[in-house]
């Protein structure tokens, strides 16, 4: 085994943890990601990278993981089982941590009626809690889901999201308790802007002690307009905007839009760190990645360990 | 049952756009259920076409046939006696129907005059909905009757994934999440510790991955 890598690191020394996301363009252009980079840098202790989220098209995970890692990132792979069965998705733990990258972070993925080929054939070959256990037997054990031997075994820090606004919410524990007993280390959740909901679904994790198995970074997401707001609210999968925050958006002038949501996102990131358990933010700022350093700045997380 | 919905109209006439005299075929059996390609649809359908042809002042020539099933060549070869001056024959069977009846109509174009949807049931008078996928590897002891590989988006075994809202999948469209419905069970039934039990992952080759499928009973070969 290699050195941990970064976000491990920072994560098992106790430190609160900061991560984003930065989404790749759709187009060929490595600038795209390097101008995203340059943003992040020093501001976060690893960067995900999507994977074709709301099933529309955009430059590879992995691809857009190497960019960011030529440029000292720490970066986390997203793999949807969406698009590739076990085999591809096993070739691309093997190639990720031949590449370097050592984050992988485990999802079901939106289904493709939401993106831009709503004809396309999905795979689902596996489920998230499988994937997740299938990547942890490959490193642990080096075999395949096959059984077969791994020659040099993956040095993967695997992790998964979990939707706490998602329904049953009694279950919503229950779920986590399984992809951490199938190998999860790191949880990043959806965007916590139910702050009131989030809580009572960490005292659930705290009672079957999960937060003492695994990281939780509690999800975080500025808004730049009621527009935006009201869109999550209605036509995101698994999100849950109370109506307070929409009419809070909608309150302010056009021109203070984003001051209210980064201040929104301030609130809350104080109101997440508060809550025993939680271990860091996952920030998600939708094509808006230049607002996270005035958010870490903001929220005192700057400078990084 | 197999749940077919007749193809739209225009797509139908364009298929028999040279033909001037055509065999109209329906079956008996889960299409008649499900008012698709039974001997009433295959009436409706032929007095449309006459109708319609007879709007474009050309003729047309529509005879009409229900076999009992047309997915068993015991019930389908008969049709090969009465072929002559056919210039196709239109079927109004689920793909495995029309396909029997290719196979004894050679020599003739056989058209299908339905999209074959799904394996499913009747929710209420004039509703169906699907409810196996034919996976070859049954799961619903697992799963308090509820089968995920059909009825949840994305066959996630270990559900639901975080689109389930308000008891719907996160496509929206009215269709209950899986695991939300099994859930429930579990918790009527007093199981829910149940759930805490990780499936593993499947063996698909029993499903279409593996192949076409085939099933033979040497006991009942003659």
């Amino acid at each position: 085994m290699t050195a941990p890598g970064n976000l491990e690191r920072v994560l098992t020394s106790g430190g609160f943890a900061v991560t984003a996301e930065c989404g790749p363009p759709r187009g060929a252009d490595p600038e795209a990601i390097r101008k995203k980079g340059g943003y992040l840098k020093g501001f976060v202790d690893a960067v995900n990278v999507t994977d074709n989220q709301t099933a529309v098209v955009r430059m590879s995970s992995m691809a857009a993981c190497l960019i960011l890692k030529e440029m000292g990132f720490d970066p986390v792979l997203q793999m949807t089982v969406r698009d590739r069965n076990r085999i591809a998705l096993q070739s691309d733990i093997l190639g990720a941590a031949a590449l370097g990258i050592r984050n992988i972070l485990c999802l079901s993925g939106d289904h493709q009626s939401f993106g831009d080929h709503p004809g396309a054939k999905n795979v689902y070959d596996i489920d998230s809690i499988q994937f997740v256990d299938m990547a942890r037997a490959m490193r642990d054990e080096g075999r395949l889901s096959s059984g077969a031997e791994i020659t040099v075994k993956p040095d993967i820090f695997i992790g998964c999201v979990e939707n706490p606004f998602a329904d049953p919410f009694e279950i919503r524990a229950l779920r986590l308790a399984k992809k951490i007993a199938a190998g999860a280390r790191f949880i990043q959740t959806q965007c916590v802007f139910n702050v009131e909901k989030f809580a009572r679904w960490m005292e659930m994790v705290r009672d079957l002690g999960l937060h003492e198995k695994a990281s939780i970074l509690a999800g975080i997401t500025p808004m730049k307009s009621p527009g935006m707001a009201r869109y999550m609210k209605n036509s995101v999968p698994g999100m849950d905007v109370p109506d307070d925050l929409v009419e809070r958006m909608a309150s302010v002038p056009k021109e203070r839009h984003r001051e209210e949501g980064v201040a929104i996102c301030l609130e809350t990131i104080e109101r997440v760190r508060a809550i025993e358990g939680v271990a860091g933010i996952h920030i998600m700022a939708i094509e808006w990645e230049e607002i996270v350093p005035d958010i870490v700045k903001g929220a005192g997380l700057h400078p990084r360990p | 049952m197999i749940v077919a919905d007749r193809k739209p109209f225009d797509e139908i006439m364009g298929m028999i756009e040279s033909c001037g005299k055509i065999l109209l075929v329906g079956c008996n059996e889960c299409v008649t259920v499900c008012a698709a390609g039974g001997a009433k649809e295959v009436a409706l359908l032929a007095s449309q076409i006459r109708m319609k042809r007879k709007a474009e002042g050309r003729s047309v020539e529509v005879d009409e046939k229900t076999l009992e099933r047309q997915c068993d060549p015991e019930y389908v070869n008969p049709l090969a006696e009465m072929l002559e001056g056919y210039d196709a024959v239109l079927s109004l069977a689920c793909g495995c129907g029309v396909q029997v009846v290719a196979e004894t109509c050679q020599g003739l174009r056989v058209l299908p005059g339905l999209n074959t949807r799904f394996m499913g049931v009747t929710e209420e008078h004039g509703v169906w909905a699907e409810r196996c996928q034919g996976c070859g590897d049954c799961v619903l002891d697992r799963t308090c009757g509820i089968c995920p590989v059909t009825r949840c988006a994305k066959s996630i075994m270990n559900g639901p994934c975080g689109g389930s809202r308000n008891g719907e999948c996160e496509l929206r469209d009215g269709t209950p999440c899986a695991w939300q419905l099994i859930i429930d069970r579990l918790k009527a039934s007093g199981e829910l510790s149940r759930y805490g039990e990780i499936a593993k992952p499947r063996d698909w080759s029993t499903s279409r991955d593996g192949g076409p499928r085939k099933r033979t009973r040497e006991d009942m070969r003659i």
